[in-house]
């Protein structure tokens, strides 16, 4: 298979993936803003950090507010990662790749787009909001399903769901690192109004309220929070769980080609800090420093499998 | 041009169908025009969805089209299509023979059948194809052949595409469409098949693999990109013959190879069809400044390890000035009498011809000899004293550069439109496949057609829409 088709699945995925990501984290703000009448422009402020846009945000704008950090995150054509713009780029990357998929992937993805350009034509009104990133979810979803359902699992599917882990795994580690202070057990007041607001938001970005209170029951820790972001591979966006599919499709890859990487190297590297490390260590090198850490480690990952798989040269 | 000479293709005069659309007519009449709409309706969506789209060039904002897709099918008898394929079999045998001829002895020059300058002055000309020997001997491995008709029994040839022919991926969706849509027809009237096309491609590709191919052919299609306005065709085509769809950038000369970038190192191709012109080809032989084609490649082909398809340099043998030579050219090959006909037409480089076209613009069609797509053309009927006026300073300043027809009277064709159905000009596109193991022409083809009424132009690019085509098996 041509390295550019490799690297147009590996694309297509990611950004399918921000896609869904941007949606969960738009329906946390707006949540946090319905529900607590304090502290919203600091959430939405965390929420353009998380999706890693504040900076080109406050190039086009004044201030912050809900609203136009909505049509930001959602629509605006200025912003690269914004919904619009993943599925388009998505939608690119789908047509440059379009032998490598089946007529059903394929038409997911361009169904989506159209949905999509049509639902987000215009500014989207308050009381349309849900429905609107149920549209997204509900089309990203259509999208993943297609794949898994009709997909031959070969290199195309390794490429495919490359890319959707170390975009989801970069999202939800770039989540906590925005999150950071709020999970360290000797600042936090347990229990705190506050604490209990921010830890909900980041649940809820991660689609993890449900899962977690079925592990966890009813009580809500830092300790706990963080352990299950991080390290419980039975949940699907965790670090520990991308890994883990990370280093399946890389060892795929490895017996199909029969030659090892660079990648499988660094790959492994990061799988073994996840499996070895306890929440506890993770404190103790302090979790800021173990996300920046695991940021630069991921990005790199994505680079090598780049350039082992010849996506460009 | 005047209408109580149109033939209608559907109805005879006196309003009855005609043989070969007798089930469809009974079909339709009994059909409740709203499930039609709706059908139509749903058609386009399932053309949406697919991406049969296409870009106008010139025009960015006009984002992805649509070509409109009519679904009252055009209908050919069994014995209407025995005829035609044999003139268009020998057609391309002809075209075949005139370019092994150009790019060696031109004995066709010596006999003094075809003047020297047609050749010399020929911008499709390459002399770099002179003494080269493609694989197999094949020049054109696809061509398309534009039929008009005007009566019952007479066809004419208006244009022979020899370069890239493009439209097959819309004789095959169309296909689909209406057998998912309207099943029923299908097993009312026996339909010959057009389903095979993809893969008697990559049979008739991979037939003529190069010298240096070693086992199985590795057949890939070149591309100029997303942005090309065929890019879903060139998509198509490689996802049905389960060829890599490659473009310059994916590709490089390794060891006396042309080879592709996968995710395993550079990989040999052996044969490629591609969907460049030969211009862009190689930067190093061609248009130095061309990025869609590979530096180097034409070394590679020419010492036989790569089939570049169709070969370069064919649009030698399908200008409009060139045209106009087929029935000799024809007569020249094969020793036979041409079985179907030219349009007759005047080379506005001959000057007493230059002086019967500017007597009669108005009832002319004029057309670029190089042109393509409907453009730069002038319908003289249809035309305003000013177009007029500028056409003919322009035919008098480079008059080499046209050739005239007269406005024929297209046959019809109905289109469902808002009041039912209403008679449409229409032409024809069927598509030949040749290899050393023969020709093969797929019954029927791509039918273009003019949604304007009275339109005669046909083209997607300007307001022109499909239809499928049924040839009928024999009964």
């Amino acid at each position: 298979m041509l390295g550019k088709t490799a690297g147009g699945l590996y694309w297509m995925f990611r950004y399918m993936e921000r896609t869904e990501n941007l949606a969960r984290l738009v329906e946390t703000g707006e949540r946090i803003a319905l529900t607590r009448g304090d502290g919203t422009d600091s959430e939405w402020k965390s929420i353009l950090s998380t999706a890693g846009v504040r900076s080109a945000y406050m190039e086009h704008h004044d201030e912050i507010t809900g609203d136009a950090v909505i049509d930001w995150l959602l629509r605006s054509p200025d912003n690269p990662s914004s919904v619009m713009s993943c599925v388009e780029a998505a939608r690119m990357n789908a047509r440059t790749v379009r032998t490598a998929l089946t007529r059903e992937v394929w038409e997911a993805v361009n169904e989506c787009w159209m949905v999509l350009c049509d639902t987000l034509a215009r500014k989207v009104p308050t009381r349309d909001l849900p429905q609107v990133l149920s549209t997204i979810r509900a089309r990203s979803a259509f999208v993943r399903g297609a794949l898994h359902g009709t997909m031959l699992r070969d290199e195309m599917y390794d490429f495919a769901r490359l890319g959707t882990f170390i975009e989801r795994a970069d999202a939800t580690a770039r989540l906590l690192d925005v999150k950071y202070f709020v999970l360290l057990p000797s600042i936090a007041g347990v229990g705190s109004r506050l604490d209990n607001a921010q830890w909900e938001m980041i649940l809820r970005a991660v689609s993890a309220e449900g899962p977690f209170r079925q592990v966890h029951g009813n009580t809500r820790g830092a300790r706990e929070i963080a352990q299950f972001l991080i390290l419980d591979g039975r949940m699907p966006r965790s670090l520990a769980f991308c890994y883990t599919k990370i280093g399946d499709n890389l060892e795929y890859l490895l017996r199909d080609h029969g030659i090892r990487k660079p990648c499988h190297d660094l790959s492994d590297e990061i799988c073994d800090r996840l499996r070895e490390m306890s929440i506890e260590d993770i404190f103790e090198e302090g979790l800021h420093q173990f996300l920046q850490d695991f940021l630069k480690r991921n990005a790199a990952l994505g680079h090598q499998i780049e350039q082992d798989f010849r996506f460009y040269r | 041009m005047r209408s109580d000479s149109l033939f209608d293709e559907m109805y005879e005069p006196d309003g009855s169908p005609r043989a070969a659309y007798a089930d469809f007519a009974r079909w339709f009449e009994a059909e409740d025009p709203k499930r039609l709409r709706a059908k139509a309706r749903e058609a386009e969506d399932a053309f949406r969805l697919t991406g049969i789209t296409f870009n106008v060039y010139g025009d960015p904002d006009a984002g992805e089209r649509l070509i409109p897709f009519d679904i009252v099918p055009r209908i050919i008898a069994a014995r209407e299509w025995a005829k035609l394929s044999k003139g268009i079999e020998q057609r391309v045998r002809a075209l075949n023979a005139f370019l092994h001829d150009i790019y060696h002895r031109q004995e066709i020059v010596r006999a003094g059948v075809l003047p020297y300058q047609m050749i010399a002055r020929n911008e499709a000309f390459l002399p770099q194809m002179v003494g080269v020997d493609p694989p197999g001997d094949i020049y054109t491995h696809i061509v398309g052949i534009d039929l008009v008709r005007t009566g019952p029994e007479q066809f004419y040839v208006l244009e022979d595409n020899a370069r890239t022919p493009s439209g097959v991926s819309y004789m095959l969706e169309n296909r689909e469409t209406m057998l998912a849509m309207f099943p029923e027809l299908f097993t009312d009237n026996r339909v010959q098949r057009v389903s095979n096309y993809p893969r008697n491609l990559h049979a008739s590709l991979s037939a003529c693999a190069p010298p240096a191919c070693d086992g199985v052919p590795t057949v890939a299609v070149l591309t100029p990109g997303i942005h090309n306005s065929a890019y879903y065709e060139h998509s198509f085509l490689a996802d049905q013959m389960s060829a890599e769809l490659v473009e310059g950038h994916d590709l490089r000369v390794v060891d006396g190879r042309v080879a592709m970038r996968t995710t395993r190192g550079y990989q040999p191709i052996d044969v490629l069809y591609r969907r460049v012109d030969d211009d862009y080809l190689d930067p190093l032989t061609f248009n130095p400044d061309s990025m869609l084609g590979v530096p180097g490649i034409f070394d590679i082909y020419r010492a036989g390890g790569i089939t570049i398809a169709n070969a370069p340099g064919t649009g030698v043998s399908d200008d409009k000035a060139i045209y106009s030579y087929m029935p000799e050219i024809v007569r020249f090959y094969t020793g036979e009498n041409a079985l179907l006909e030219n349009v007759p037409t005047w080379r506005c480089s001959d000057p007493d011809a230059l002086a019967h076209v500017l007597a009669n613009l108005e009832d002319l069609v004029v057309k670029e000899v190089h042109g393509s797509g409907g453009y730069g053309m002038l319908i003289g009927p249809a035309a305003s004293k000013k177009d007029l006026k500028a056409f003919r300073a322009k035919l008098e300043a480079k008059s080499g550069n046209y050739i005239a027809q007269p406005t024929l009277s297209l046959s019809t064709v109905p289109i469902f439109a808002n009041k039912g159905l209403a008679p449409r000009h229409v032409d024809l596109r069927p598509f030949v496949l040749v290899s050393p193991n023969g020709i093969d022409i797929t019954p029927g083809g791509l039918t273009r057609v003019a949604l304007k009424k009275g339109s005669l132009v046909v083209n997607s690019s300007q307001g022109g829409g499909t239809k499928d085509t049924w040839v009928l098996e024999e009964e």
